[in-house]
């Protein structure tokens, strides 16, 4: 009989975030930023089909890099968990912050205890009625979560692409600007990237109720152009 | 995913049937156990549907009269404002005609407390499909939905809970607006111009029925069914008239390639005043008799 060999508990854990983080590395990234009217989700995604930015609730929207079926599975238990409390509370009462908990307690189980760790980096986004209050949680493969107020960057080259947003971006940006701005600092210096690469959505603050909305293609090139 | 994290996330349905809120726990499901789109076989699996009455349950508040008809942009929703208990008048400002979703509405008569329950269940259950699966569901789709929660609601109606919904909606796919009515049973029958439901069905219905005209316009048919509601509440002791000391006027919408609209109250409130003058004329009003049949006890 052999022995197992004996690996270091800060080895499995380096082991299992470099996998993750390779996982998400080969995705697209994701830009999502505040502006006056709500809050602006870009995401380099060429499939017209399989959607990286989806709607939660009235005010909170969920996206994601990485393993489509494995955020996919997460955003369905978001919007059953979103569902269920405002069935069993009120419309109110359902808020990004515990949602982002919720994800935040399952990536850390899955993390720790399962085979292998989910190659998923998501965003939950809650639009308020005035931009302070406006959330952005950004949580990692492992269940961190960072509470974020102007943008935030999932994916790859999260890095890189924050500071060309930086430089674009500034607080109280109209519709257009932010678009261009996310676009600009997606597509890098070496590239332009069009209305057909991108899927993009909004949390609109003035919405009544429902905030989510996508925008189309056509809208999209007109904006851009 | 180990059967470990489905047991620590996953609500087990099984322990918490009787109880009457829904868990909250995270509802993380396995691939093969998964509840699908539909909200209502979530709501089951967390706990949330409240039993049946094992017995009959008498004086509950009921809703009344509802009317639907379709004209040439759509659809007309309209109820009166009654809920009555037995022969006592227990709400006097009752909505009845409820948006579905975005195009579509649905108007309820019978026991007020379930068919509210029930209200709130389909727009919720519209919703969730949209949002897991990223379309809306067909119009047919949405009233067989409806038909199986009548259906579903059957074990409660059998104890004097009964709930019967009138389903509108305008079809995007087919650019025409439709109408769907229910029976008890879950029973869905498509209407091609006009339905109605509730105690005042059969005075309203027949106002409607004798006042259609195919093609009829926006205006010709809120007023049609103003009169349905008018004349329902002239015969029927459960249907409320317009409330001209309160100011509280029957709930009317519109379902068009618009959506779902409600018709401003001081529109609606104006049309009743003009229906109302219209039958103050001596010719505008039916009498049952010119004097009083019983005079001073018949006696000298």
């Amino acid at each position: 009989m052999t022995m197992p060999f004996y690996v270091s508990p800060e080895q499995v854990m380096k082991d299992r975030a470099d996998y993750a983080r390779k996982g998400i590395a080969r995705g697209r990234s994701l830009v999502a930023a505040t502006y006056d009217d709500g809050i602006l989700i870009c995401a380099e995604n060429p499939s017209r089909r399989l959607r990286k930015i989806s709607e939660i609730y009235d005010r909170i929207a969920f996206a994601a890099v990485g393993k489509y079926n494995e955020f996919d599975q997460l955003r369905i238990a978001g919007i059953r968990a979103a569902d269920l409390k405002g069935y069993a509370y009120s419309r109110e009462d359902v808020d990004a912050r515990s949602l982002a908990n919720n994800y935040a307690q399952i990536l850390g189980q899955i993390f720790t205890h399962e085979m292998k760790p989910m190659e998923v980096e998501i965003l939950v986004a809650e639009v308020g009625t005035i931009p302070e209050q406006d959330r952005l949680f950004h949580l990692l493969y492992d269940g961190t979560v960072v509470d974020e107020s102007r943008f935030t960057v999932l994916g790859g080259e999260a890095e890189a692409i924050a500071e060309r947003l930086r430089e674009h971006y500034a607080d109280g940006l109209d519709q257009q600007s932010v678009i261009r701005a996310s676009t600009v600092a997606l597509a890098g210096p070496d590239r332009t990237l069009g209305a057909g690469e991108l899927e993009v959505a909004m949390l609109s603050r003035s919405e009544e109720r429902r905030a989510f909305r996508r925008l189309d293609e056509e809208t999209l090139t007109r904006l851009l152009a | 995913m180990g059967s470990r994290a489905q047991a620590r996330f996953s609500t087990q349905g099984e322990n918490l049937e009787r109880v009457a809120s829904p868990s909250v726990a995270f509802p993380f499901y396995l691939p093969g156990d998964d509840p699908g789109p539909s909200f209502a076989e979530l709501l089951r699996r967390t706990g949330g549907c409240p039993p049946a009455p094992s017995g009959p349950i008498d004086d509950v508040t009921h809703g009344t009269t509802v009317v639907a008809l379709r004209y040439s942009e759509g659809v007309v929703m309209a109820g009166d404002r009654r809920a009555t208990s037995g022969n006592l008048i227990s709400h006097r400002t009752m909505e009845k005609v409820f948006p579905a979703d975005r195009h579509s509405g649905v108007a309820i008569a019978g026991a007020a407390g379930p068919a509210v329950e029930m209200v709130r269940l389909f727009q919720l259950q519209l919703e969730h499909y949209e949002k897991v699966e990223g379309v809306e569901l067909s119009l047919e789709g949405k009233a067989n939905q409806l038909s199986v929660m009548v259906r579903n609601h059957l074990p409660a109606a059998m104890q004097g809970l009964m709930v019967v919904p009138l389903f509108a909606g305008y079809d995007l796919r087919r650019g025409a607006g439709r109408l769907f009515q229910y029976d008890v049973t879950g029973g869905r029958y498509e209407e091609s111009d006009f339905a109605t439901n509730g105690s005042g069905r059969l005075h309203a219905g027949t106002v409607v029925k004798l006042g259609y005209r195919e093609g009829v316009d926006r205006t010709g048919a809120l007023d049609l069914a103003i009169s349905a509601l008018f004349q329902a509440a002239d015969e029927d002791s459960a249907t409320g008239g317009p409330d001209l000391v309160r100011g509280i006027y029957p709930t009317m919408a519109t379902i068009t390639t618009a959506g779902f609209e409600r018709v401003d109250a001081d529109e609606v409130a104006a049309r009743f005043r003009q229906l109302v003058e219209r039958l103050s004329t001596p010719e505008g009003t039916a009498s049952t008799g010119a004097t009083p049949t019983i005079r001073g006890g018949g006696a000298s």
